[in-house]
């Protein structure tokens, strides 16, 4: 044909060439997350208002002290708490938002963008994308949320004390109110039981993003409250609303003793009720239910074609 | 052993065939231009074989079943489906990584080389890329890829010829040795002819038309007749008839040159020519040759 390229290579040469070694699934996670970069950057916006928030409370730190010298001292330290808990709610919610769009459209954006015709044309077996892309709620993001969590945590503790030390009070009080190691423990024992008690719906969402062909979102979130409703206006009982409440909220119930600590927080490690989690059969019903659903995602892959 | 082997191959949508017990061989070192109408059964065919889809019938693909062992075949096989599957978010140096990453026979030295031929820069997002420079970036990463077979279904769609031009010749040049099958469907037939070792015509999920480029030449004429000897050339059963600028060019299958060149000037059709030949006929001519 045209001499307009110049051969780069004889043909003994490129099965000459290293063979590397390849890892499908380290890339294919690296891969999710230069896609998804809202993966990290949510929670650390999240971080940021909290901060911003936090930073307020700490220019007015001669008022706040006043209003926490009338307090006792277990209701001075919950007050002391009260933001560091926020903090970790505000980033967990927003690491749960972003688990659950992710999710959505994990399996559904590469149908409708016919991206997925490339992916299937590399040596990456299904199994390998779905299990990539699970790993994102199941690995990666409980591991960003906890990283980011505990950076908040410290730059408050820093700052707080910091507030303290300037207007002359006692800096150490925000670590004893904030057992800052203590509650890390806390914290990671909270993310891991969450992400093992959400399994069936992080499954539940990949399933419906590689079932759907149009609108994943409405077959993600109508089937199960349309069933608790006609459950509700048929028989005028709640099992499947209970079933979906327990199956959001259950986890702080079966996995924290919160019955009895009235006003005395005392150690908080001794919140964590790990021994009476792992027995709970909702966690392992739902680790099952999880594990089917992704491979019915993954089962469904491998035929499903671009949209 | 050949590459691509299919016995009674039979794929239905609903009620639709796509795909209607097809027969076919495609020897190894051949590139095979695989021709016909939109909604023939070419895409369903190649997706067959990319084990994309699952199928009736049998199909052996370098000795292996593709829907039962994709996994395992995709390391020998490469495909370009179209010119808009990269992903959009991506950038290149992305692009690059993630292949060298998981392909184990992936050159990367090669694709750097191809790529700094062109005027992609490393940084840039697919999104950002002209439609001729997302199919340089796929060919690149398909070229640096040490495969036994490379599929290209429609792979310079709405390129300019410039592109086109360049990507089949590029192909050629840089990438094609005769240890290496190509299947390619295009729509610009005219355009691919001169590289083509073999072809197969589809229509209506059947292959209506196999024969090596050879064959083609020396089985069919197309002859520019003189007008006074057109009822003659007629009595010799032409497979096509039209008119080019107040001229009768007819077209025949296995007839006797020497007896044709006494009717007019002969000469070899295009494969477009014979193309619509062959589907306006609307007879089936048979998978001979």
């Amino acid at each position: 044909m045209s001499a307009a390229s110049v051969p780069m290579s004889t043909p003994s040469e490129t099965s000459s060439t290293t063979q590397s070694s390849v890892s499908p699934l380290a890339w294919s996670v690296r891969r999710e997350i230069w896609e998804h970069r809202s993966i990290y950057i949510a929670p650390l916006v999240a971080a940021g208002l909290v901060l911003f928030g936090f930073l307020i409370r700490v220019f007015r730190v001669s008022e706040t002290m006043k209003l926490l010298t009338q307090l006792k001292g277990d209701e001075q330290h919950m007050a002391v708490m009260i933001p560091f808990a926020i903090a970790a709610v505000a980033i967990c919610v927003t690491g749960l938002i972003v688990a659950f769009f992710y999710c959505l459209g994990a399996l559904y954006n590469e149908r409708r963008d016919r991206s997925i015709l490339f992916w299937k044309s590399l040596p990456v077996s299904n199994t390998t994308v779905v299990l990539s892309k699970a790993a994102i709620p199941f690995v990666v993001l409980p591991a960003v949320l906890f990283a980011v969590i505990l950076a908040t945590h410290l730059i408050m503790l820093g700052l707080g004390s910091m507030a303290l030390a300037a207007i002359g009070q006692n800096a150490g009080l925000v670590w004893e109110s904030w057992p800052f190691f203590k509650m890390s423990v806390v914290i990671l024992y909270m993310i891991v039981a969450a992400t093992l008690w959400y399994a069936p719906i992080w499954g539940w969402v990949l399933f419906v993003s590689s079932w759907a062909r149009s609108m994943a979102i409405l077959w993600a979130v109508l089937p199960p409250l349309g069933l608790c409703l006609a459950e509700r206006i048929a028989t005028d009982t709640n099992f499947f609303g209970g079933l979906l409440d327990y199956r959001l909220n259950g986890f702080l119930k079966e996995a924290f003793y919160f019955r009895d600590h009235g006003k005395d927080i005392g150690d908080p490690l001794a919140l964590l009720a790990p021994a009476h989690y792992l027995a709970t059969p909702g966690l392992w019903a739902g680790l099952v239910v999880g594990a089917g659903l992704i491979a019915g995602a993954i089962w469904l892959r491998r035929s499903r074609e671009a949209i | 052993m050949a590459c691509i082997e299919a016995h009674g191959l039979h794929k239905n949508f609903g009620s639709t065939v796509a795909l209607d017990r097809v027969d076919l061989k495609v020897e190894s070192g051949r590139i095979l231009g695989l021709i016909g109408p939109n909604g023939a059964g070419k895409s369903t065919l190649l997706n067959a074989v990319l084990g994309l889809i699952p199928y009736d019938g049998e199909l052996s693909v370098l000795g292996q079943n593709p829907w039962q062992s994709r996994d395992q075949l995709m390391r020998d096989v490469c495909f370009i489906a179209d010119v808009a599957v990269l992903p959009r978010w991506m950038r290149v140096w992305q692009a690059v990584d993630y292949v060298a990453g998981v392909h184990p026979r992936f050159d990367r030295a090669k694709a750097d080389a191809f790529l700094a031929k062109t005027q992609i820069k490393r940084n840039s997002k697919v999104r950002e890329l002209s439609k001729g420079m997302v199919t340089q970036l796929h060919l690149a990463l398909i070229m640096a890829i040490d495969a036994k077979l490379l599929v290209l279904d429609e792979p310079t769609l709405g390129l300019d010829l410039l592109y086109r031009k360049q990507f089949y010749d590029t192909l050629l040049n840089d990438y094609f040795d005769h240890s290496r099958t190509i299947v390619v469907t295009t729509h610009q037939v005219e355009e691919i002819q001169q590289i083509l070792t073999d072809m197969m015509f589809i229509n209506h999920g059947r292959i209506v038309l196999d024969c090596s480029m050879e064959d083609f030449e020396t089985r069919y004429s197309e002859v520019v007749v003189r007008p006074e000897n057109v009822a003659q050339a007629r009595a010799l059963k032409p497979i096509n008839e039209r008119q080019v600028i107040g001229r009768t060019v007819m077209l025949f299958d296995r007839a006797d040159r020497e007896k044709l060149a006494a009717l007019g000037e002969v000469r070899t059709p295009s494969i477009a020519d014979l193309f619509v030949a062959v589907m306006t006929t609307n007879t089936s001519q048979g998978a001979a040759a």
